[in-house]
């Protein structure tokens, strides 16, 4: 059992990180991250701070496994259901109604269970061709799985298919993927209009602008401070006009970019950008 | 156990952590009707409760609570006298800086919002001025949270076992640390209430 890990040693073992590996984990929330690093620890049977800061500035290798567990990728299709449904009777509609074509940037999409939804929503309702998405997150691994997806079948029964149903599809969930061994493998044609590419939120900056940016429970996992700095990375990556929607605990009203949205549901964190 | 020679000091305490699940609503919903509507210390609630149903839960619980009750935006600012509930389907923490963190980490025992998560974070902020209350259960979830909670100085309180609807929580906080009080829910009532 590992004892508590002091905030000075967190604070040392983030200055290790980002000099040697060029991430900054500085102003992730506290309780999170202490408990990310207390996990791995136990994990891989790392017996104190000492040795895993030592590790990690001496074994590029051991450092990427410590990435892959630090953040959390846990996912759900078609989480929180009733979003979705807005998404396919008001968010999108409301988009089609003046262009053609609209892109959308998943960020922080992890393993992918979110792309798949959107993409699923867009071909039941025939809109598949009109869009480009982009999907990012910080890391490689779980963006390597979400470009090749395997699903684990008991998840698949018991959270997507449970969500999907609720959110109230066209079809079944299985018509989207091929069971094989106790795994369930997508159908890669729905993604085919998917650009998935690594992206820091806390330092990779502007790359394209969209009509529809879904970041969900990644940023409950950084501090105020750091969801400032990152509300406005998304503000700039917003045409006016077009929408943002955060996870459903998720708040932006005392961010320096809260006059510049409006609320569209409250209840589902759907916003639209009105100012520049 | 009498109350009488119960000396906590009031001014000991500077929050609450309370877990349950298996028929823990009645007695959150007792304990919230009887709480002297002054009570003026936060308190966090880790209770089990069905993944997909997001809303309704503490509309049930406000019904007769005497205190405010809101299931918080992630990194709300806490303040005295509200009753924070875990939302279903997260983690909820105690952050630096006196803030509601929360989290879609792995289920622990099965369980997210999980007890645990919540006492240990809580008692990491709140250290020894943290009062713990395990109420009702059928999990293992929060015997952990308890201990350490109790490794930091907080003070544990357990809910007498057999008044539990399903005794497993409470015994199981009860093994895994030595707890200051067990007690029925209307002597953990008087306890809350003797710190206004
Ligand atoms: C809990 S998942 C969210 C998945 C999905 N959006 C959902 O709501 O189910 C959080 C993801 O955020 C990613 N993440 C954490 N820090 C990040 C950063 N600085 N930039 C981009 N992605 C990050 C993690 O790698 C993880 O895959």
């Amino acid at each position: 059992m590992i004892e508590d890990i002091e905030i000075g040693e967190l604070r040392t073992l983030c200055q290790v990180i980002q000099e040697k590996y060029k991430y900054d984990f500085n102003n992730y929330a506290i309780s999170s991250f202490k408990r990310r690093v207390i996990r791995f620890l136990e994990l891989f049977k790392v017996p104190n701070m000492t040795v895993l800061i030592e590790k990690i500035k001496t074994d590029p290798a051991f450092f990427k496994t410590f990435m892959n567990e630090l953040t959390v990728n846990v996912t759900e299709m078609f989480r929180d259901p009733s979003l979705w449904r807005d998404i396919r009777d008001k968010v999108l509609p409301n988009l089609f109604s003046t262009q053609e074509t609209i892109k959308i940037w998943h960020a922080g999409c992890s393993s992918g269970e979110e792309v798949y939804s959107m993409c699923i929503l867009l071909k039941e309702n025939g809109w598949l061709d009109n869009v480009k998405i982009w999907a990012t997150d910080i890391d490689e691994n779980i963006l390597a799985k979400a470009k090749a997806p395997k699903y684990n079948m008991k998840n698949m029964f018991e959270v997507n298919e449970k969500n999907y149903i609720r959110y109230g599809g066209t079809g079944k969930l299985s018509d989207y993927y091929k069971e094989e061994h106790g795994v369930a493998h997508m159908d890669t044609s729905l993604v085919s209009n998917v650009t998935y590419r690594t992206h820091d939120l806390v330092k990779s900056g502007i790359f394209n602008k969209f009509d529809l940016i879904l970041c969900r429970n990644v940023m409950i996992y950084f501090n105020q401070q750091l969801q400032n700095e990152v509300f406005k990375l998304f503000h700039e990556s917003l045409f006016n006009y077009s929408y943002f929607i955060i996870g459903s605990k998720e708040t932006l009203i005392w961010s320096e970019i809260a006059g510049k949205f409006i609320t569209i549901n409250q209840e589902e964190k759907i916003f639209k950008k009105v100012k520049e | 156990m009498s109350l009488q020679n119960l000396n906590i000091d009031k001014s000991r305490f500077k929050a609450v952590v309370i877990g349950g699940s298996a028929g823990s609503f009645q007695v959150v919903t007792k304990i919230l009707a009887e709480i002297n509507p002054g009570f003026d210390l936060p308190i966090f609630m880790a209770l089990h409760r069905l993944k997909h149903v997001r809303n309704g839960f503490v509309e049930a619980l406000m019904l007769k609570s005497k205190l405010n009750i809101v299931e918080p935006d992630d990194k709300e600012s806490i303040k005295r006298g509200i009753v924070y509930l875990a939302p279903s389907n997260y983690h909820m923490s105690v952050e630096l800086g006196y803030k509601i963190a929360l989290s879609t980490e792995e289920m622990i025992n099965n369980s997210r919002p999980a007890i645990d998560v919540t006492f240990d974070s809580a008692s990491y902020v709140y250290k020894n001025k943290t009062l713990g209350i395990m109420l009702t259960g059928a999990n293992k979830d929060g015997a952990w949270g308890m201990k350490r909670l109790k490794d930091r100085g907080g003070f544990a309180i357990v809910q007498e076992p057999s008044e539990c609807t399903i005794d497993t929580m409470p015994t199981a906080a009860i093994k895994a640390t030595q707890v200051d009080m067990i007690l029925h829910t209307s002597d953990i009532i008087k306890v809350l209430n003797s710190l206004v």
